[in-house]
């Protein structure tokens, strides 16, 4: 093969190869959200632990009966691995915990779902586009093309996403899909939502919805702490939580910070296109300096093994 | 195999029998020239066939049980802890103990060292099925493993680092495979085939080496998804898919150092001199090749802690056990090889190497297992992933065990003087005077 041809081939190459494989979305810097992005603010100092959420969300989303009542209190005391409360799972989207808070009289419910974040990390690491952001701010699931690598799993940084690791043919992730096709889709709230009594979870847009929590922090300031969780974490997300004590008493990470998760990824995927473009060019490089010597001498017409392994 | 050498018996090396017309049929060449009995009383002779027929006793019915009942059935696998030990040990380690492959192709094709060409087949080798076995491994771990072309055909998350990974192992499989195929060729008799496979050899090591910085990058750059669940001790959101393409280098080199003293023990019979000879100056080679991979392993690991200011977690449990990674993983293995290659004993060196190859397993074991999750709790695998495992990387070695006893890997294929001329006559270029052409026999790879 002559150097030209060789050249021109691996040019070609490189460049078929850079088209190919870095034509995606590189992610976005920081969102400013969804402008019809609805979500729903979660006043933890409202919550009294009555668990109908739970149970409105198993019946709206066909899951199979819980093993334990909904009504059960026995559940707030379930721990596994030592220490690690409920979380949700492939038959139940939402669960409440109790916290036990030193110097308050009552403990603090704190409902977890999917928080239905404005990049979601599980949506920008799904390697076949499984995750939609859709413009009511829904992150919903296409279980037709998930192949079950649970990389969406290691990437959520609520842990959220459960897999139904009980199905040998069809497992798929599970998670709170924020009743998008039965009532979000038509401008209805979630079922948790409509069915809270304590008027706990408000549903609405998320541009309100701060608005909203500013103003019960601001009027009842002894009440809450000063910070609405999931206004700016990771970018934002559409579930927002107000809490009586400080977040990290109530197993809240408090240390992700402002930046969406793929901007932790973004140093390599802007990599790639450099190793693309560079590498070519500079091991072709290497091969020539390595190997001119031998031409110089005249032995081969290319790069191939010298005559002293001959036998 | 011994004793049936010591009684006279020569495996096929060659396109015919000695001193006639005929060629060997394909059969005579899988059974190495051995009649069927022959070769199925070696096989049960052999002490290890029976462990490995052990463990397939129980491991085959296992997987069979795996895919029947799911996932849940034989893993701890759990919403906490989504990858096990199938991906921790199947993926993580054993494609950074593949680099071999690009690793050596660079070596003698780009960089000129032919002195290395003896074991640049069994690095190529090693490569091919690590990769191909991960991708085994990565089979018998995803919930929907008939849906793993998705990503190449029917769903595109073009943004998402496992796209890359997918891609990019896909495409160097295929790379591999053609870079392989040469002796592959050779031993089929097919000259002609195996000649245009080493035209494009340039091309296929650059793409080759383009692919491995990718995507062994990628399998580190997974790990940023997940900034607040690995500890930040193992966790560089700049460096990760360095450390990890970095450490490959180590690994990959050594690997072919553990292998081939594997192969120098048990299967000698089937490498030829030039193998066998240059067998420990090549050792060495790769040995100064993998210290000055893991010196810069070290130095950029180093450079991370001192990045985001991490030095207080080394005071901490996890610092400990971070400090010893460093020590039995990195230090170590460059002291040992450091002295073997200084003293010139391939002997310590391959001890080096061995510890490096366990070093770097650890650090992806660390990765995908021990330190992931910190916060939470750790996760212990269920025997029966365990078990799996161990079956698929039986299966590994026995199909490693059986490409190296028929291709031209540790030795060359003896071409007849009658094909030569065409084979030699392409290759001559203006100028140069035509060799003697009475040798015997001469390698047709060169």
């Amino acid at each position: 093969m002559s150097r030209r041809k060789f050249l021109a081939a691996s040019m070609a190459g490189s460049a078929a190869a850079t088209l190919s494989l870095t034509s995606g979305a590189f992610g976005a810097a920081l969102l400013e959200g969804y402008p019809d992005g609805m979500g729903v603010l979660v006043d933890m100092t409202r919550c009294i632990g009555c668990r109908s959420c739970e149970a409105a969300c198993n019946k709206e989303q066909r899951l199979p009966a819980p093993d334990m009542a909904f009504d059960d209190p026995a559940a707030f005391d379930y721990s596994y691995h030592a220490g690690q409360k409920r979380r949700t799972t492939e038959a139940a989207y939402t669960v409440v915990n109790r916290y036990e808070i030193k110097g308050e009289e009552q403990p603090v419910y704190r409902k977890i779902q999917c928080n239905h974040c404005n990049e979601p990390a599980c949506l920008t690491s799904c390697f076949v586009n499984a995750y939609t952001k859709t413009k009511e701010g829904a992150v919903v699931f296409n279980d037709k093309v998930c192949v079950g690598c649970r990389t969406c799993m290691v990437a959520c940084p609520f842990n959220i996403p459960a897999y139904s690791y009980s199905s040998a043919f069809n497992p798929v992730v599970k998670k709170c899909v924020f009743c998008y096709e039965t009532r979000l889709k038509n401008g209805l709230p979630p079922a948790c939502v409509e069915i809270c009594p304590q008027e706990a979870l408000t549903f609405g847009n998320r541009r309100d919805l701060i608005k909203i929590a500013h103003q019960r922090i601001n009027d009842n300031p002894g009440r809450y702490v000063d910070h609405l969780y999931g206004e700016k974490e990771l970018g934002g997300t559409s579930w927002m939580y107000l809490s009586s004590v400080p977040f990290e008493q109530l197993a809240f990470d408090t240390t992700l910070g402002r930046e969406p998760i793929i901007s932790n990824v973004k140093g390599f995927l802007g990599a790639v296109p450099m190793v693309l473009a560079i590498w070519p060019a500079l091991f072709t490089g290497f091969h020539l300096l390595a190997t001119k010597k031998k031409h110089a001498e005249g032995h081969q017409d290319d790069h191939h093994i010298q005559e002293d392994d001959k036998r | 195999m011994k004793a049936i050498i010591s009684r006279g018996f020569k495996p096929i090396d060659s396109p015919s029998p000695d001193n006639s017309a005929r060629r060997w049929t394909l059969k005579e060449k899988l059974l190495l020239g051995m009649t069927p009995r022959q070769y199925f009383g070696q096989a049960v002779c052999n002490p290890f066939n029976w462990v490995l027929g052990l463990i397939f006793l129980i491991g085959v019915p296992l997987l069979i049980y795996r895919f029947a009942f799911g996932l849940g059935a034989v893993t701890h696998s759990s919403y906490d802890y989504p990858w096990g030990l199938l991906l921790g040990f199947g993926l993580f380690v054993m494609v950074p103990l593949s680099a071999s492959g690009f690793l050596l192709g660079t070596a003698v094709n780009i960089f000129g060292r032919h002195d290395l060409h003896h074991i640049e087949r069994l690095a190529l080798l090693n490569g091919l099925l690590g990769y191909f076995f991960a991708v085994v491994f990565l089979l018998a771990d995803l919930g929907q493993p008939w849906r793993l072309p998705y990503p190449m055909f029917v769903a595109f998350g073009t943004g998402a680092v496992l796209f890359l990974v997918a891609w990019h192992v896909s495409t160097y499989l295929s790379v591999q495979v053609a870079e392989v195929s040469e002796g592959f060729f050779e031993w089929m008799n097919w000259p002609q085939a195996a000649k245009f496979v080493k035209k494009i050899t340039v091309g296929l090591t650059v793409s080759a080496i383009i692919l491995s910085t990718l995507h062994q990058g990628a399998l580190g750059a997974l790990f940023t998804y997940a900034p607040g669940k690995l500890h930040p001790l193992w966790y560089a959101a700049e460096f990760q898919w360095i450390h990890f393409f970095c450490s490959s280098i180590a690994a990959g080199l050594c690997m072919v150092i553990v292998v081939s003293t594997i192969i120098k023990k048990t299967m000698a019979w089937r490498c030829d001199a030039g193998f066998l000879d240059n067998l420990d100056a090549q050792t060495i080679t790769l040995a100064k090749g993998a210290c000055m991979a893991l010196i810069t392993y070290f130095a950029i690991k180093m450079l991370a802690v001192a990045h985001d200011n991490e030095w207080a977690y080394l005071a901490t449990g996890w610092g400990l056990w971070f400090l010893f990674e460093l020590a039995f993983g990195i230090l170590l293995p460059l002291v040992i090889l450091s002295y073997g290659i200084r003293r010139e004993r391939a002997g310590i060196v391959r001890l080096g190497a061995f510890a490096t190859v366990l070093g770097i397993a650890l650090n992806r074991l660390n990765c995908a297992l021990i330190a992931f999750n910190w916060r939470l709790y750790q996760e212990v695998p269920h025997w029966a992933e365990v078990m799996l495992c161990v079956t698929i990387f039986a299966l590994y070695i026995v199909v490693y065990r059986a490409i190296l006893y028929r291709l031209p890997i540790l030795y060359s294929w003896k071409a007849k003087e009658a094909h030569a001329p065409e084979a030699v006559k392409e290759r001559i270029p203006f100028g140069v005077s035509v060799r003697p052409s009475h040798h015997q026999v001469f390698r047709t790879r060169d």
